[in-house]
């Protein structure tokens, strides 16, 4: 009850004429910068910071601001990642999986229709779970230790080695690229550099946004432009919008990538990258029978669009109630609590409730605004894809290398950008897929980190790995995806049968 | 608002004649060397308004990111691209001087930029849980005494970083060998008050500012402060280390440095505006609500202060068996 009256003391914060403007504001400039390749939200926000000083908003508006663009990036960047196979950021990368081939299927408007009500439904759920359950949840997750940690990546990257059907050997392949990869650069334990080769661009190692642009944007270029000199790259009529019954299908996804996210999104510093991974690879073990994942199937798109946004909106929750940033992006907002001299801390809900209330209330507003302000533009995006080839993809080249230089401020990276470009062209043209790898980037340095603080821990007992319930579920879990494919086929017909008749 | 931009400007006038300075930079930049949402994007950006809201610098100073080897890759830009721009200054801290004294800034030392000064400093402290065994720094030093290992120690930063020093001088003090000391390394000082609240680590060698909201709420207990004297506010009651016998000081100073070969005219130029700052009362309540302590120095004395921590930090890294630059 506590919570209710609270919340409507939020409301009443978030609901006066500026805040609401500001809030829808942040949504739509959130939404264009999103969609723009390269500018990931952490960007958007940083880029806004000042312009909320010269403002001079109240800190509650300024926040509020923030957020609209936190959450409206998310579904900005999920235009480029369906249209464009392009994801604007980690926990984005999914989404291209199912959405990509439904807009080559003409059905972008469906897609990104669909992946709005997922986030919609992802983040309006899991603002609910955090308005009544914050403190406890927090308490919760801070205590999922090193152990817990190392067993839930073993799991996820037993789970992704699952994602590329009959090029088992392959996925593998890309999944120790990407751990290779994070691996350059100064080592966060000890110090020392790995794989610099003296360079002293390499000592913060490869950035996130270069590898994604070089992997997806670069490679896609690529291939688009050999398709346009053999002609097989053509234009696309638009085909049916959304059905009620398509959606109806997805909810049951949703609901699961919901639970996935949120769970994840708390556990400080996983995020939406790893969220969004477990939710696909999970919903298709659960829902795959057809074999229709990854070639367009609306549960593959709802599944990870739904858990990205669970999990951002989750990541707020150790940010709220403990004062500890959950993510890369809500510890920049942490950093704007500071420029306002606010102390974030577990003090902020009874200091200065009008901050942490006002902030939830606007979640509610931000998330039905956005699906407002986006659901009757789905065609018009959609459309982008009628622009001529020749214009949109050396744009989209353009852009995403104007984002990198933003970020970066260096002309190495640029160069760094390309190169891997062209290796991921090589990589593509070899079968080996991309997602795996850059999934498996994401994950090395938590992997790393962990394995190393649960061994130091211990003094170097491996069996420290092992001495939870929930370290334990975790292990079991991954074994279990690992060696089920594998003993399928020997136990015969007989098994499917029954997973057949408990599932349908 | 245009009559106060008119009496600014007009104060800025007077102050610019008073002090017969003709250099005025164009388009100014503070560089952080760093990602943005740490210590150097706050200090450039807090910084850089203040300077600007003040009126102490005309020009809109905008602030860019740099990241990259926690400030090599900016003193190596610095180095190689513009080293006579008079319209830059980047953000440092003590944390810069460590691995500058551990040769992680490549083949440049201390002698290569031009030091201007500083703007605030916050201070290492030692926190622990509420409900944690050690009630004082000695409780802390004595387990540490009788098994290395039974204390597990963990900060944002890796071995040998400046997280890692504050402990390594008390076990050094207390004739400890700090490399037997289990410290566990994670991404950024948020993530290791996570893990001190959850239980998995015991102690977090942290900075004062960080530690202040969980102080305030009673979630954190702070053994000691690494400062010369007392910190006010929420610290008042907490002990100095020295207080308790260990004679350990870590300011987090907070500053900039301008490139090398920029001319004394306008290394005098940034000097003035860094004095400036330092001494409105405005800009030291902002300060505080950063949660910075004051610590003016500025100009030479700040150069000298630089070279001299960088050495002493040499010294250090030698001592406790970390590589260290030749010179």
């Amino acid at each position: 009850m506590e919570a209710l009256s609270s919340l409507a003391f939020g409301f009443s914060v978030a609901f006066t004429p500026f805040n609401l403007a500001l809030a829808l504001a942040g949504a739509a400039l959130g939404t264009a910068i999103g969609a723009l390749p390269g500018i990931g939200p952490i960007n958007a926000i940083v880029l806004l910071l000042p312009l909320c000083f010269s403002l001079k908003l109240p800190p509650e508006s300024a926040l509020i601001l923030l957020a609209g663009i936190y959450y409206g990036s998310g579904y900005g960047g999920r235009i480029s990642s369906i249209l464009l196979n392009i994801p604007g950021d980690p926990g984005l990368v999914m989404t291209t999986l199912d959405g990509y081939p439904l807009a080559r299927q003409g059905r972008g408007a469906a897609a990104l229709a669909l992946s709005g009500i997922g986030s919609f439904v992802g983040g309006t759920l899991t603002v609910l779970l955090l308005t009544f359950l914050a403190v406890p949840i927090a308490r919760l997750a801070v205590a999922f230790g090193p152990a817990e940690y190392v067993a839930l990546m073993v799991l996820a990257f037993a789970l992704l080695s699952t994602m590329g059907q009959g090029r088992t050997a392959k996925t593998w392949a890309a999944i120790c690229l990407g751990l290779l990869g994070a691996m350059i650069g100064i080592d966060g334990g000890s110090g020392v550099e790995r794989f610099t080769f003296g360079s002293l661009e390499m000592l913060g190692g490869i950035d996130f946004t270069t590898l994604t642009i070089g992997l997806f944007a670069v490679s896609e270029i690529l291939i688009v432009a050999e398709g346009m000199r053999s002609g097989a790259v053509t234009h696309l009529g638009s085909g049916d919008r959304l059905k009620i019954g398509e959606l109806v299908r997805c909810l049951p996804a949703m609901l699961r990538a919901t639970g996935i996210g949120f769970f994840l999104g708390v556990l400080p510093g996983t995020g939406a990258a790893v969220a969004s991974a477990l939710a696909y690879t999970a919903e298709k073990r659960v829902s795959n029978r057809n074999d229709t994942f990854g070639k367009g199937d609306m549960r593959g798109l709802a599944a990870p669009e739904t858990a990205d946004n669970a999990a951002q909106t989750a990541s707020m929750v150790p940010m709220l109630a403990l004062g500890i940033p959950g993510s890369g992006t809500t510890a920049v907002m942490l950093g704007a609590l500071l420029m306002y001299s606010i102390t974030p801390g577990p003090l902020l809900f009874t200091q200065r409730p009008e901050i942490a209330w006002g902030l939830i209330a606007s979640m509610y507003i931000g998330n039905v605004m956005l699906l407002v302000l986006n659901l009757p533009l789905v065609g018009l995006f959609a459309r982008l894809l009628l622009v001529p080839n020749w214009i949109l993809f050396p744009g989209v080249l353009g852009l995403s290398f104007a984002g990198v230089y933003a970020a970066t401020n260096s002309m190495f990276e640029l160069l760094l950008t390309t190169g891997i470009g062209i290796a991921a062209y090589a990589m593509r043209k070899m079968g080996i897929p991309l997602i795996p790898m850059l999934i498996a980037f994401v994950l090395a340095r938590l992997l790393e980190d962990n394995i190393r603080r649960a061994l130091s821990i211990s003094d170097g007992d491996p069996m420290a790995l092992f001495s939870s319930p929930v370290a334990i579920l975790f292990w079991l879990l991954a074994a279990l995806t690992l060696l089920v494919p594998v003993l399928a086929p020997h136990l015969g017909r007989r098994i499917r049968t029954v997973s057949d008749s408990e599932g349908g | 608002m245009i009559r106060l931009l008119l009496a600014v400007s007009a104060g800025l006038a007077l102050a610019g004649a008073a002090s017969a300075q003709n250099f005025q930079p164009a388009n100014p930049e503070c560089i952080a060397p760093a990602a943005p949402g740490g210590g150097f994007d706050l200090t450039c950006r807090v910084t850089s308004q203040q300077l600007n809201e003040l009126g102490i610098v005309k020009p809109t100073i905008r602030t860019t990111n740099m990241p990259g080897g926690i400030g090599a890759v900016a003193y190596n830009n610095i180095q190689a691209r513009r080293p006579n721009d008079p319209n830059v200054i980047i953000a440092v801290s003590t944390g810069s001087w460590v691995n500058l004294a551990q040769g992680k800034f490549g083949r440049f030392t201390e002698n290569d930029v031009r030091w201007l000064g500083a703007i605030g400093a916050d201070y290492g402290v030692l926190a622990v849980r509420k409900d944690s065994p050690y009630k004082t720094l000695q409780d802390f030093v004595d387990a540490l005494k009788k098994d290395p290992g039974s204390v597990t120690i963990g900060a944002g930063g890796t071995v040998g970083s400046q997280d890692w020093m504050k402990p390594a001088l008390v076990a050094k003090a207390a004739g400890v060998d700090p490399r037997k000391m289990r410290y566990l390394s994670y991404e950024g000082g948020g993530e290791a008050l996570a893990a001190l609240l959850g239980g998995t680590i015991q102690a977090v060698p942290g900075d004062a500012s960080e530690v202040q909201g969980q102080l305030e709420a009673g979630e954190i207990r702070v053994l000691a402060t690494f400062s010369e004297e007392r910190l006010p506010g929420v610290f008042a009651n907490v002990p100095t280390a020295k207080e308790q016998g260990y004679d350990v000081q870590w300011p987090i100073v907070r500053g900039f440095y301008a490139p090398p070969k920029i001319t004394d005219e306008q290394y005098a130029y940034w000097v003035d505006a860094l004095k400036k700052l330092n001494a409105d009362p405005k800009w030291q309540k902002v300060r505080t609500d950063q949660g910075l302590f004051a610590y003016d120095l500025v100009g030479p004395d700040f150069d000298a202060f630089a070279k001299q921590r960088t050495d002493a930090f040499r010294k250090l890294a030698a001592e406790v068996g970390l590589k260290t630059t030749g010179n």
